[in-house]
């Protein structure tokens, strides 16, 4: 059934859901929420509408479901695969007004907070009270809303894990306006499906998730870092699972290569403390005392140096960190600045094989004759590979682009990966989804989404569509 | 050319404890680290030797502890240091330090040139450098930004005095305070950690400098009489603009103006 295109009587009945200020239509609509962060997909929502409640949420999809109206949610628009696009139209809902903590329980370890609140803000107000969010996405301004829709993972998941890993329940707005709590701040849970985990990573396309209990940690009182020279990438890699397969407990584990270093210092007109040596990792050690995280530092230091590294540098203080990760920080806008156009490949493959794979992107570059510069978390397999288009035309670069990522996905499967480690699938990656996973698969996926949203309202074209 | 650094160890974080009978920061049980100003004069020491040759060597004032100071610099590059400690030191304001330290550095075998870093993070007095220089009678310059040799005995420091570039050319031996954020200091190096030559390090106590009169040094031979030291008050003050986006911009650069950010 095609979707109710949105009139005056629409405008009327939405308007008077929420405030006006908070009710924008047509031309009222800025141009930023046509898109998300990489851009490439465009299309304007007919209405927006920034919420402060889930009674609201609610108000809206049980007017979107009796209409057939489309619904798309969005936070910060930081998405990096076109999934907070209104490629249907219909109403776009703003989560990034909700930014209230509801409840710190101490007693549980759990935070009970709205979706708006940006994980820069969340992962502040936790410390400053002595607790610890470990989930380490490094779009910062990216909300809490959006890295569970896209089960976010970021730079301590070698040690702790993902997005996933700490959402304990949810509020979800179904389809017809119905609120469901799933989860909760319990430990454990066997109570039948987990369908807050199917609700996690799902982008929006099963439900409207305005509020959550987090899990959080207390705080670790120290920790270091330590950048590690090696005289080529694929040296750098090799190390990696070996480092994986020690004794040592890194929280991250990050590559990266002298070319991505030297854009970053292009870009934030500062220099990179060493970048005398090919390729680097940095790792980070946390806990509870000095004595225990240098100890930790020492051993590792020691192992990779006897793996055949260059040296290893301390990052302890704040100064070293933040100069050391404030450039880590910039790669994604760094690459971006350095060339005119570039799409990303956010595959994960078992981190046995991230040499291998990177191996490849540098065979697939000179194949292909494209710039096709890299980083990541090495430490869980989860590589960011971005291919810069630069001087080629349009026909040029929609060939290389279709060209590299087959190869790359294919690859990816060889090796026993996935298509997306942390950014979601979105509009850009279904066809690469519905490739990797078959009919079957698609077809128990798609089963899912009918049961959650039978008239195809939340976030159509999306994932599996 | 031959270069002696000044360094400290501070504090390691901002949030620090001052003891309220005493007014003295509570250094017990609290990580410490280089002066992070420090970083980049060491910085500028190392990129000096690689261009010109020559050695350098860290010079600090502090109890036995603040070794790690020294040692740090060396992992950073530097080929040695002095340690300056002696119970008759402790408490010293900027003048009882800079005589302690310029009693040092004639103990020193030569050099051409003495850097500091702008200023420490625990005492911000951005003193000391200038008052090494008058103690040792050495002329001084501060907020440099680069140095060059290009003139036998002479070095050409360029300074940024924040309303205008000054460069200058001085003669060797000096005194340079460098200013912070100019350069991107190298990390400390693991494999040099477990290099520091034995002789790296040399300790001198009051008996092993020329003037060993107490009264110079310490709380005795300061000048200042400190009251009361306490951390500063934090500042968080949170405003939230309203309004149209060119209503916003308007009272941005207004509160910009006002706090003289922009002119």
């Amino acid at each position: 059934m095609p979707y109710h295109k949105i009139n005056a009587d629409d405008l009327k009945y939405l308007k008077s859901l929420v405030e006006p200020d908070r009710f924008l239509s047509g031309k009222e609509i800025n141009e930023d929420y046509s898109h998300d962060e990489l851009g490439g997909i465009f299309h304007y929502p007919d209405v927006l509408m920034l919420v402060l409640s889930t009674e609201e949420v609610s108000h809206i999809m049980k007017y979107a479901y009796e209409k057939n109206i489309p619904v798309v949610v969005r936070g910060s628009g930081t998405g990096l695969v076109g999934a907070s696009v209104a490629i249907e139209g219909g109403i776009m809902i703003d989560t990034s007004l909700m930014t209230k903590v509801i409840e710190l329980d101490e007693a549980n370890l759990t935070l009970t907070l709205q979706p708006g609140m940006l994980l820069m803000e969340l992962q502040s107000y936790v410390q400053d009270k002595g607790f610890f969010y470990p989930p380490d996405p490094g779009e910062k301004s990216a909300t809490i809303g959006g890295n569970i829709s896209t089960n976010a993972g970021g730079m301590r998941a070698v040690k702790y894990g993902v997005t996933r890993d700490y959402v304990r329940g949810l509020t979800v707005v179904l389809t017809t306006g119905e609120i469901i709590h799933i989860g909760g701040k319990v430990v454990k849970n066997s109570s039948g499906y987990a369908l807050k985990d199917l609700m996690i990573g799902s982008e929006g396309t099963l439900g409207i998730i305005t509020e959550a209990i987090l899990k959080i940690l207390p705080l670790p009182k120290y920790s270091l870092s330590m950048l590690i020279p090696f005289a080529s990438m694929e040296a750098a890699i090799e190390c990696v699972p070996k480092i994986v397969g020690s004794q040592a407990q890194p929280t991250a584990i990050e590559y990266m290569a002298r070319e991505t270093l030297l854009f970053s210092e292009d870009y934030l007109g500062k220099k990179f403390p060493d970048t005398k040596s090919p390729a680097y990792l940095l790792l980070t050690f946390d806990g509870n005392s000095e004595e225990y995280v240098r100890g930790e530092y020492k051993e590792t230091a020691e192992f990779c140096l006897k793996e055949g590294s260059l040296d290893v540098f301390l990052v302890d203080t704040d100064e070293r960190k933040s100069s050391v990760w404030g450039a880590r920080g910039s790669f994604l806008e760094a690459i971006k600045g350095s060339t005119s156009e570039m799409d990303e490949c956010d595959v994960v493959v078992p981190r046995s094989h991230v040499a291998e794979f990177i191996e490849y992107t540098h065979d697939v570059e000179k194949e292909l004759g494209v710039r096709i510069p890299s980083f990541g978390h090495a430490g869980d397999g989860n590589l960011h590979v971005y291919i810069c288009r630069d001087k080629l035309s349009d026909e040029e670069w929609k060939k290389t682009l279709a060209s590299a990522f087959d190869k790359f996905y294919s690859k990816a499967e060889e090796l026993g990966g996935q298509i997306s480690g942390e950014h979601g699938i979105g509009y850009a990656k279904k066809g690469f989804l519905k490739h990797m996973l078959g009919d079957t698969t698609i077809s128990l996926m798609r089963g899912i989404k009918g049961v959650f949203d039978p008239k195809n309202l939340l976030n159509p074209g999306k994932i599996i569509s | 050319m031959d270069i002696l650094v000044c360094v400290k160890q501070v504090p390691g974080s901002s949030d620090v404890e001052v003891d309220p009978v005493t007014g003295v920061l509570k250094r017990e049980g609290f990580s410490t680290k280089l002066n992070p100003y420090d970083l980049y004069s060491i910085e500028m020491a190392m990129s000096l030797r690689e261009k010109y040759g020559g050695t350098v060597r860290a010079i600090t004032m502090g109890p036995p502890q603040a070794k790690q100071a020294l040692l740090e610099t060396v992992w950073m590059g530097a080929d040695g240091g002095v340690l300056l400690t002696d119970r008759a030191f402790g408490g010293a304001d900027c003048l009882a330090t800079s005589y302690a330290l310029s009693q040092a550095v004639h103990k020193m075998s030569s050099y051409d040139l003495i850097l500091c870093g702008k200023q420490t993070t625990d005492g911000d007095t951005a003193q000391v450098g200038s008052e090494l220089s008058e103690e040792l009678g050495i002329p001084n310059i501060g907020n440099a930004i680069s140095i060059k040799l290009e003139r036998e005995g002479f070095i050409t420091v360029t300074q940024n005095l924040d309303d205008r570039i000054v460069t200058a050319e001085i003669p060797l031996p000096c005194l340079v305070c460098v200013d912070g954020d100019i350069n991107s200091p190298r990390l400390p190096s693991y494999k040099r950690s477990k290099q520091v030559p034995q002789n790296a390090f040399t300790s001198l106590t009051l008996k092993d400098i020329e003037d060993q009169d107490k009264t110079h040094y310490g709380l005795l031979g300061s000048r200042t009489n400190v009251e009361r030291i306490f951390p500063p008050e934090k500042n968080a003050d949170r405003k939230t603009l309203t309004g149209t986006s060119s209503e916003l911009a308007t009272q941005i650069s207004d509160i910009l103006k006002t706090g003289k950010f922009i002119g």
